[in-house]
């Protein structure tokens, strides 16, 4: 009876185990150790080389390994978000942003991520390494947003990240985003209006009442600073823009 | 597998029982009769709540601003909550009196280490209801599939546990000797589940992996919630019920091993395909794609098998409130599984992820099937456990009626709709905004699929809660309740 169990057993953990380690394992080990580079890599003879570089030492000629660390002065990627953003990262996961928008940009020619401007190339994995919680997301109820730094939309600072976030109809007709209104406060103008308040049209109808102006709370300046560092305009040894 | 595999004994318990053999089965049903009833009560009450939250997910999506101003309800919370209070609330406790129930039930012991039941019963709501709670309140980890926060993972874990260790303890006292193909998936689900649930707790959110690799756990994890656990039970049920209740044996007992072993080999590579076109190694898409295509053979398999058993037998299925379910489930299983592996190939899936029809497609397998099932199962194990019957026939059928219909218009809806989304998002001369707004009719129909569902489950509760409390002498109804009268 028990010999019924044991192989029984044994077949159910290896078809688990089976996977596990061809995928996850795998998976560890392939991208595990990447690290973040210059947009190029160069061996000894200068010639690009794609990943890890490999150097002769000069004492002994034993080779060593260098990640990524060639032409001296050229900035590193990715880059780890900071501060107020890496606190609007949690704002966006605490809001559940990824279940409208993902975070990757899929090849040219497969879909049309490129032409709509969501990047100028293939996302790879390297470009995620360096994120504590990795957000790729499933779903485009919205558009991408991968590199929305670096969109049109960005290029004031976040004024129209806010006024869109406090209601999207207002800015895109027919839009089915949520408002996150509550992320902002209204308040009474004393004097001058707060050089912070969002510039809503005072004749339409999502205005505050006369003698009041909506101000963002914390949580929304560090939401739109988020938005505003997703920017993917660096190349990768192994992901060039698309000519 | 020779040595678990014996051709049908004379004593096979789906056939009709002996005499003898039908007061093992009754003692049996009382002795488990306390647990069983506690999660199938608690799942109903989750099915209730997940329901309250899903339309509210459903009408935010065409009507953004609904409820709009109450941040615990944002869209991107009280979606989470929705999945959570249906899968883990829901599905989880039905499938946990479906396994204890059929566990004990096949393998003819009675109760043993209720306790356990219990610790796992109180372990596991406590955990989903402060982990529903902790999502509302913003505390999600925006993670699909484990968005509860983490430190509910330890109660969840604790309760798989109990569970799984109940049902070996249960399976190795056995009394019968013939091994049921319904006992392998129950033995392969408790087993798997425990084990993805706390590898993808630990590689996402107690000691991240590095960059995509936890985007490859996780959907690694949240298909095989699917695949190695929602899906064997399920079938552990179908292949459970639907020779009990037509009495006769099932059709072919080696396909239905070919059936398990190939759903064990490949079902668990297919969670790669959500990461088609994704940043990671071509490969591993590969592999995926390959499970997921190679599971036509489990299905394909299952279907058949399930089919020549019921063939013949239409009218009893029909009468049948736990068949007229589970067939319906069955047969979703097969459809669902098909449309599936078709959407791993990459020229659909090109088209249809990113958009509705997923979401249409993981309601096609969860509700359509899962669910369906587990209705029929409860339908056919209450008047056992209670020792009464059903209180009303008509409320079976406005139940049956609501979710058939109901579920069937929102996968059609959101197929559609998600199908022509994808090809307008891929044409970049259509604006993004117009891709959205040619969305909203099918959402609204959504939106009306998930009014039906809800008055089905609402008639599923007034049943359930009638016959629980026994009002109006149900104790003292003759006879089975059936749903038409021909059979």
């Amino acid at each position: 009876m028990m010999k019924n169990f044991y192989t029984l057993f044994f077949g159910i953990f290896f078809a688990l185990a089976f996977s596990f380690t061809g995928l996850i394992v795998s998976s560890e080990i392939q991208i595990g150790g990447l690290q973040p580079t210059t947009s190029t890599l160069l061996d000894d003879e200068g010639n690009e080389i794609l990943g890890t570089a490999y150097f002769k030492t000069l004492e002994d000629g034993e080779t060593v390994e260098v990640p990524g660390l060639l032409n001296v002065g050229e900035p590193m990627y990715p880059q780890a978000p900071l501060g107020l953003a890496q606190r609007g990262k949690q704002i966006y996961i605490e809001q559940g942003c990824m279940y409208c928008h993902s975070q990757q940009v899929r090849e040219k020619g497969f879909g049309a991520d490129y032409e709509r401007g969501w990047g100028e190339r293939q996302s790879v994995a390297r470009d995620y390494i360096l994120q504590e919680r990795v957000l790729l997301g499933t779903m485009r109820t919205g558009p991408d947003l991968l590199n929305v730094g670096d969109r049109g939309i960005s290029q004031d600072g976040g004024k129209w990240h806010h006024l869109h976030l406090y209601s999207p109809q207002m800015i895109i007709e027919g839009s089915t985003m949520p408002p996150f209104a509550y992320l902002y406060e209204e308040q009474p103008i004393n004097g001058a209006s707060s050089p912070d308040a969002l510039a809503i049209d005072p004749t339409s109808k999502y205005a505050p009442e006369e003698g009041y102006e909506i101000v963002p709370s914390f949580e929304a300046e560090a939401l739109v600073a988020y938005l505003l560092s997703l920017k993917f305009n660096y190349e990768l040894p192994e992901s060039k823009m698309v000519e | 597998m020779s040595t678990v595999v014996t051709a049908p004994s004379p004593d096979e318990p789906i056939t009709s029982p002996l005499p003898k053999e039908r007061v093992t089965l009754a003692q049996i049903d009382k002795s488990v009769r306390g647990p069983a009833i506690l999660f199938i009560s608690t799942a109903c009450a989750w099915l209730l709540i997940g329901t309250v939250f899903a339309l509210i997910t459903a009408f935010k999506a065409h009507s953004p601003t609904f409820l709009g101003n109450v941040e615990w309800l944002t869209f991107g919370r009280v979606r989470a909550a929705h999945l959570n209070s249906v899968a883990f609330g829901w599905s989880n406790n039905a499938a946990f009196a479906v396994i204890l129930w059929l566990m004990a039930r096949l393998s003819k012991v009675p109760m043993m280490h209720g306790g356990l039941l219990y610790v796992a019963g109180a372990f596991w709501n406590v955990g989903v209801f402060v982990g529903v709670i902790g999502i509302l309140a913003g505390q999600s980890t925006s993670v699909e599939w484990l968005e509860m926060p983490k430190y509910v993972a330890p109660l969840i874990a604790i309760a798989y546990v109990c569970i799984a260790v109940w049902g070996v303890q249960v399976f190795v006292h056995r009394r019968q000797h013939f091994v049921y193909v319904s006992q392998w998936y129950i033995l392969a689900a408790i087993f798997w589940l425990p084990w993805l649930y706390m590898i993808a707790q630990i590689m996402i959110l107690y000691f991240p992996a590095r960059g995509v690799t936890q985007s490859l756990t996780n959907w690694w994890f949240a298909h095989n919630v699917l695949g190695l656990w929602l899906s064997p039970i399920g079938l552990a049920a179908a292949y459970y019920f639907i020779p009990k209740v037509l009495g006769k044996p099932i059709h072919s007992y080696y396909l239905s091993v070919l059936g398990f072993w190939s759903l064990a080999l490949f079902y668990n590579w297919a969670g790669v395909h959500h990461l088609i076109g994704g940043p990671l190694p071509v490969w591993m898409v590969t592999a995926g794609i390959v499970g997921s295509v190679m599971m036509v053979i489990p299905v394909i398999v299952t279907a058949v098998n399930h089919h020549l058993t019921v063939v013949g037998s239409f009218k009893q299925v029909w009468a049948s409130p736990t068949l007229r379910f589970i067939v319906f489930g069955a047969m979703s299983y097969t459809l669902a599984s098909l449309i599936g592996s078709l959407m791993a190939i990459r020229d659909v899936n090109e088209i249809t992820h990113f958009t509705h029809f997923t979401v249409g497609h993981a309601h096609h397998g969860v509700y359509a099937f899962f669910t369906m099932v587990m209705f029929g199962s409860i339908y056919f194990m209450m008047p056992r456990l209670l020792k009464r019957e059903w209180p009303s026939a008509a409320l079976i059928k406005i139940h049956f009626w609501s979710c058939s219909v109901g579920i069937t218009v929102m996968v059609v809806a959101l197929s559609i709709g998600g199908w022509i989304q994808g090809l307008e998002m891929n044409n970049p001369e259509i604006t993004f905004i117009e891709t959205v707004r040619n969305t909203i009719p099918w959402l609204q129909a959504r939106s009306v699929s998930g009014v039906m569902l809800t008055v089905g489950h609402i008639a599923f509760g007034l049943n359930f809660a009638w016959m629980l409390v026994g009002f109006f002498g149900a104790s003292e109804k003759k006879g089975p309740t059936l749903l038409s009268q021909d059979a």
